[in-house]
């Protein structure tokens, strides 16, 4: 995976800073305990989540399953209905296969949806390298783009960006990429909207090339969806003559049926509504209405990689949705941008050591940057076990063991005592000065402590491997205190 | 060897010793969530459609003529988009400009149309979702696109559904599908919906009886 963020501090520096910063602190509490509340409303609507979640998990784990299979088919659906099948083994293979389709169409300017796989294999830079000139065209990606700046959240990139500051970029960057900003622009989010609206709509119009990704493809009937808010996605998806999709190998459902679990989870899960505002779904192409030329560029980028770990392959159930980034304690002080990465959050922490390998400083440090409360693990609409992966991932970085690397088996060594330590010690050391981090790591320590190893995993292996560990506590000191004010009030 | 072949033997390798998931899947979740009357359904359509910000309006057959009419009229529409086989009678009482859709058309020609009027597919009564196929009644997806007013005619209770399991039974794959939940909007600007961003920024649901 390329889009390592060049010259990235490990993740305890990188997120010290940010504990620095009021401003991103407070965007990002008010933004994630906002979201935090509804999705649990529009969760609670539906009595049958836990059935859906575990139908997702299903569904997902199938298929990675027979990956190889229902990769054929969706190749002969997509085919047979018009479109064009191009397959990448990493980020730049892709990025010159979407850079030669642009060529090809005598066009040098693009319009995108947002999409994390591009942004994964940081296609807007290679386009601009080849002379093409990539538009955002969804709200956050816009305001990254124009303040040129980096995604900090899945679904929400410029979440570090209150309404504030996102007027004052919209004021003094909007005229370099087109339509100036109305004057008199305030801070009022519809306002801000209506700007946006106007300064995309003449690209919109006059787009001949769109590129998207998408959120899932049906492998029986070569289907491609995509969710989204604003229709900016409706716009790249049928206004333009080309329509090039760049698709991680993961996102694949067998059936159109199973689209049903998806769409329930999937909105509720993201934006916490029972149902996105547009959702689109195609199939190759429609005579006379949409792109006559259609290419789905399929990506592997690491992922054939993660497949490989019994342990890792579970972080490609993820839909995106980005609910773990909402619950995280750590997201929730360090941002996004700590983790380095397109990915952030507990999902980025699990996702970005696997596909990129832990050779860097801080995709070695990432396995460490959350205090294993679990939140995560509760709200994930496939049920990704993110601390299971944490564990064994800080495993593999400090003990080494066999992984596969670009389709080769490789055995890692171990990171004696050096890089891994020193970021885990940063990392335990970054806890301990952030109570809030660490009193959820403690309260799921003691839920989960039936499951808790004899030794400790990750750099404390040498230590424990001579020593039984302490059983847990069955509640923490802290709630026990909370609870009881040290035994003042009595036990309630 | 080819990306193809290279990815598709990754694949089989990472799995060679996982054993084949041919079991078939137990689908636990239900079909619908509660209960309802055909009445109520509808009813919870109309609530949903609402809730997220779409203005809804109950017609029988005879009246909705008029009523296309009078919400054309009251947003000042001078011009309206029509799909191919939209019922003539309907917007027989409507004296703005018809454009009719074609392949012909230009976005920036459409730009400048005021409304779009059409029909649906199907109506997701526990979402406050219109599904739109590319059926005659409702064209090529752009005309609901780059227009600024949607109003979209549907028949209840025969297009309405409870849940996005049964809506999902209805359609066709193979046709271009829109999904639409109230009118365009962002969570964008600190993970707060604003309604009103590229799509129509007013939609109209006409439910229709009879
Ligand atoms: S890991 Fe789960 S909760 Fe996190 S983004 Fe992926 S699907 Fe959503």
């Amino acid at each position: 995976m390329s889009g390592t963020f060049v010259g990235m501090p490990a993740f305890p520096e990188a997120a010290r800073t940010a504990v620095r910063n009021p401003t991103l602190r407070g965007n990002l509490r008010h933004a994630t305990h906002t979201i935090r509340d509804k999705r649990a409303r529009a969760v609670a609507e539906l009595d049958d989540w836990a059935a859906l979640r575990e139908a997702g998990k299903r569904i997902k784990d199938h298929t990675l399953r027979h990956l190889d299979r229902y990769l054929v088919q969706v190749e002969e659906a997509v085919t047979a209905a018009g479109g064009t099948v191009h397959w990448a083994a990493d980020a730049q293979e892709a990025n010159a296969i979407v850079a030669r389709l642009v060529k090809e169409t005598g066009e040098s300017e693009v319009v995108k949806v947002k999409s994390m796989a591009t942004q994964e294999t940081g296609l807007n830079e290679a386009l601009e390298a080849e002379g093409i000139r990539a538009y955002e065209t969804d709200l956050a990606e816009l305001i990254v783009q124009l303040g040129k700046d980096r995604p900090s959240h899945i679904l929400v990139p410029a979440i570090h960006r209150n309404r504030g500051e996102i007027r004052d970029i919209f004021r003094s960057e909007m005229s370099e990429w087109g339509r100036p900003a109305p004057e008199g622009l305030t801070d009022t989010p519809a306002e801000l909207a209506e700007a946006a609206r106007l300064h995309l709509r003449e690209k919109f119009l006059r787009a001949r090339v769109g590129v998207s990704g998408a959120n899932f493809m049906v492998a029986e009937t070569g289907t491609l969806v995509v969710v989204e808010s604003e229709g900016n996605g409706r716009m790249c998806l049928t206004l333009p003559e080309t329509l090039i999709s760049v698709v991680g190998i993961e996102k694949i459902v067998p059936k159109w049926q199973d689209l049903e679990v998806f769409l329930q989870t999937l909105p509720r899960s993201s934006t916490a509504e029972r149902m996105n505002p547009y959702t689109s779904m195609w199939t190759g192409t429609t005579d006379e209405d949409g792109p006559r030329t259609f290419h789905l560029v399929l990506l592997d980028n690491g992922r054939t990689d993660t497949l490989a770990d019994e342990v890792g392959r579970q972080a490609l159930r993820c839909i995106r949705c980005s609910a773990c980034l909402n619950v995280c304690p750590v997201y929730e002080r360090a941002g996004g941008h700590a983790y380095g990465s397109v990915y952030p959050g507990p999902i980025g922490a699990i996702l970005s050591p696997q596909l990129r390998g832990t050779g860097s400083e801080i995709d070695a440090s990432l396995p460490y940057a959350s205090s294993l409360c679990g939140a995560c693990y509760e709200v994930c609409p496939v049920a990704i076990d993110i601390p299971e992966v944490l564990v064994h991932l800080r495993e593999r970085v400090v003990q080494g063991g066999p992984a596969v690397r670009r389709g080769n088996r490789v055995v890692l060594k171990p990171a004696r005592g050096h890089a891994a330590e020193r970021a885990a010690m940063r990392a335990a050391q970054w806890a301990f000065t952030h109570p809030g981090a660490l009193r959820t790591g403690q309260r799921l320590a003691s839920r989960t402590r039936r499951l808790h190893p004899r030794t400790l995993p990750g750099p404390g292996r040498a230590w424990s491997g001579s020593r039984d560990l302490p059983e847990v506590p069955a509640e923490p000191f802290r709630d026990w205190w909370q609870r009881t004010r040290g035994g003042k009030d009595g036990a309630k | 060897m080819s990306s193809r072949e290279r990815i598709l033997g990754r694949v089989r390798r990472a799995l060679a010793d996982v054993p084949a998931d041919e079991a078939p899947l137990v689908r636990g979740y239900l079909r619908e969530h509660g209960r309802r009357s055909t009445a109520e359904t509808v009813e919870l359509l109309a609530e949903n459609l609402a809730d997220y910000r779409a203005i809804v309006h109950r017609s029988t057959d005879g009246q909705l003529p008029e009523l296309l009419m009078r919400l054309l009229g009251e947003h000042g529409s001078g011009s309206v988009v029509v799909p191919p086989e939209l019922p003539a009678y309907w917007l027989e009482a409507v004296d703005a400009t018809r454009i009719h859709d074609r392949a012909a058309n230009t976005p920036q020609e459409l730009d400048r149309v005021d409304s779009v009027v059409t029909g649906c597919a199907v109506a997701v009564a526990e979402t406050g979702t219109i599904v739109l196929d590319g059926s005659p009644d409702q064209g090529r997806r752009r005309i609901t696109l780059v227009p600024d007013h949607h109003v979209c005619v549907v028949r209840v209770p025969d297009q309405v559904v409870s849940s996005v399991p049964q809506a999902l039974e209805r359609l066709d794959p193979t046709r271009p599908l829109t999904w639409i939940s109230g009118p365009s909007a962002t969570s964008d600007i600190e993970l707060d919906r604003v309604e009103g961003v590229h799509g129509p920024r007013t939609l109209e649901v006409v439910l229709v009886e009879g």
